[in-house]
């Protein structure tokens, strides 16, 4: 027999004489895994559905330009919020894109493998990091010295929550550049870090913007880490050293809230977020496309 | 093996003016590895010299050792003498950067930078070892080392077109010329035709003669029969039975082709093995 190495039970399924019992099994399965994807896409769209039903009905002009109403009266908005969030995302990114991107670099480039293997199980660490946990750390740290909650305490605790990201895809990317253009620059006389700021960086930038990105639209949704650092501030942006407000901790104050107008502009915040949100992942998208082609 | 090694340190006392290129029992480790054992020999300027052998022989750690590419690899070291213009590149003090710049070197895929243009690769190894470039300089240069590489007719109307547009043998050809750009010495080509057609092939070799009129070039190649119609000298190496690579004949190309003094040398070129 040709199929000398088969075990029975293998030699059974391959001349399996019953087809139809076959053909019936395999459909079986195939809609398991249907039904699967199907319960992941039905969810994602009910929420997102739900927000942009919910949301746009309260979204409007007044919500982006005005700042948030007294208790009782109607109307209002989220301008500080926005601001505050826009303030919060830059200041995080301004941390965490140079010291995770230097950590990246090092990490792909320079660092020897016991001490790269060190960095590296560190910041998958601080990736795995609850963030709220990152949110006590800050207070601690930044919050209980200086006795003020702070813009600059939360932008701090966003940050260390986006440097792993930054870190490890900046790493990966330029791991990705082919060794070859490494010796082909060193072999030129080109120093080490000449090469490595002017063959491989550029060989791996839409990798590295598109974990800038990721890491952006991470940051833009946390909650937790703001809630004992930036505490929240109605009457708009007040200095670095002063609290400040953010859209998602607006959303879970007036989410909770027992006001029907506060819970209704907790809604329109939450679509601009996610709004927000998914227009960063899909330029994430549109920019991975470019670099496969 | 001793003998020859002699033979190897008399020819270089006698003619030391005469060489460019002399190394004294040169190992090359990889980590614990010996893959290079004791390779001493003087290579003549303005000539091609060809390193045959079989694969995994140590060809190719040999000439990265010529201009310290070896070390690049980690865990890698070469222990020895390389003396370019009588002085050793491996004193200590040296800096590598240095000596890439007096050694070139052409690899086995061609590897222009694909982010860069025509133009920009030629002139890469000269912009990015200067805080400061002048754009006619450049230029300048760019259009003389690819004349010299003989690619400026074809690339003359793109030069603003990336490295990565062109065809394997003109990328090979870019890459001879940004070799060029930075004014070496010595070029080490490894293999730089085994990822190339036959018409390809047959340009980089004629490229390569008329090149040997000004500088010297030592080729890396799997293809005997490049090596006999390009070289001028020819060393053969070959594997111990420690898996260490070894020099084991070395003289003039019309010599090792025609009239091999060692037994194994004559078995490989008669291509009873290898």
């Amino acid at each position: 027999m040709a199929h000398d190495g088969c075990k029975d039970w293998q030699r059974l399924i391959m001349y399996s004489s019953n087809l139809v019992a076959r053909k019936w099994f395999n459909r079986f399965m195939l809609g398991l895994c249907a039904l699967g994807a199907g319960l992941a896409i039905v969810f994602v769209c009910l929420m997102l559905g739900y927000i942009l039903i919910q949301g746009v009905s309260f979204f409007n002009l007044d919500f982006l330009t005005h700042t948030a109403a007294p208790i009782g009266q109607t109307g209002g908005g989220m301008r500080n919020e926005i601001i505050g969030t826009l303030i919060l995302v830059g200041l995080g990114s301004l941390i965490a894109v140079p010291l995770g991107m230097m950590t990246g670099i090092f990490l792909s480039e320079f660092a020897n493998p016991l001490v790269a293997s060190g960095v590296r199980f560190a910041a998958d660490i601080l990736a795995g990091v609850p963030s709220i946990v990152v949110g006590v750390f800050a207070y601690a740290i930044i919050v209980r010295p200086l006795h003020s909650y702070s813009a600059f305490s939360a932008g701090a605790a966003l940050a260390i929550i986006m440097i792993p990201i930054v870190a490890r895809t900046t790493e990966e990317s330029m791991r990705l550049v082919p060794n070859s253009l490494r010796e082909a620059a060193l072999a030129l006389g080109i120093t080490r870090w000449r090469s490595v700021l002017s063959v491989v960086i550029p060989g791996a930038i839409t990798g590295i913007a598109t974990g800038i990105m990721l890491g952006v639209a991470r940051i833009a949704g946390e909650t937790a880490p703001l809630i004992f650092t930036a505490f929240g501030n109605s009457f708009g942006f007040d200095g670095l050293g002063k609290p400040i407000g953010a859209l998602p901790l607006q959303i879970y104050r007036y989410a909770i809230s027992p006001y029907k107008d506060w819970q209704q502009q907790a809604w329109a915040a939450a679509f601009l977020l996610s709004l927000l949100v998914l227009v960063i992942s899909m330029a994430v998208r549109w920019l991975s496309r470019k670099r496969s082609s | 093996m001793d003998t020859m090694t002699q033979t190897m340190k008399a020819i270089a006392n006698t003619t030391e003016h005469k060489h460019i290129l002399i190394t004294e029992n040169l190992r090359a480790y990889y980590g614990s590895f010996l893959a290079v054992k004791d390779v001493s020999m003087a290579i003549e300027p303005r000539s091609i010299t060809a390193i045959i052998g079989p694969s995994g022989c140590g060809k190719s750690t040999l000439i990265r050792c010529f201009n310290r590419m070896h070390e690049v690899v980690h865990g890698a070291r070469a222990i020895g003498k390389v003396l370019l213009d009588g002085s050793d590149i491996y004193a200590p003090g040296v800096d590598p950067v240095n000596i890439r710049t007096r050694i070139g070197m052409v690899f086995q895929k061609p590897n222009p930078f694909p982010t860069m243009s025509v133009m920009e690769n030629v002139v890469a190894g000269r912009r990015l070892s200067s805080v400061w470039s002048k754009r006619s300089e450049m230029d300048e240069i760019a259009e003389k080392s690819l004349r010299q590489a003989a690619l400026w007719d074809e690339v003359k109307d793109k030069l603003k077109q990336s490295g990565a547009s062109l065809s394997g043998g003109q990328q090979q050809r870019l890459c001879i010329a940004r070799a060029l750009a930075v004014q070496p010495e010595v070029i080490l080509m490894d293999e730089p035709c085994s990822a190339l057609d036959p018409v390809a092939t047959l340009k980089i070799e004629d490229l390569m003669r008329t090149l040997a009129k000004d500088y010297t070039i030592v080729i890396v190649t799997h293809n005997m029969q490049q090596a006999g119609r390009v070289s001028d000298m020819t060393a053969f190496m070959m594997m111990g039975a420690d898996r260490a690579g070894s020099l084991v004949e070395y003289g003039r190309t019309q010599q090792i082709f025609t009239n091999p003094k060692n037994k194994r040398t004559e078995d490989y070129i008669s291509g009873r093995f290898g």
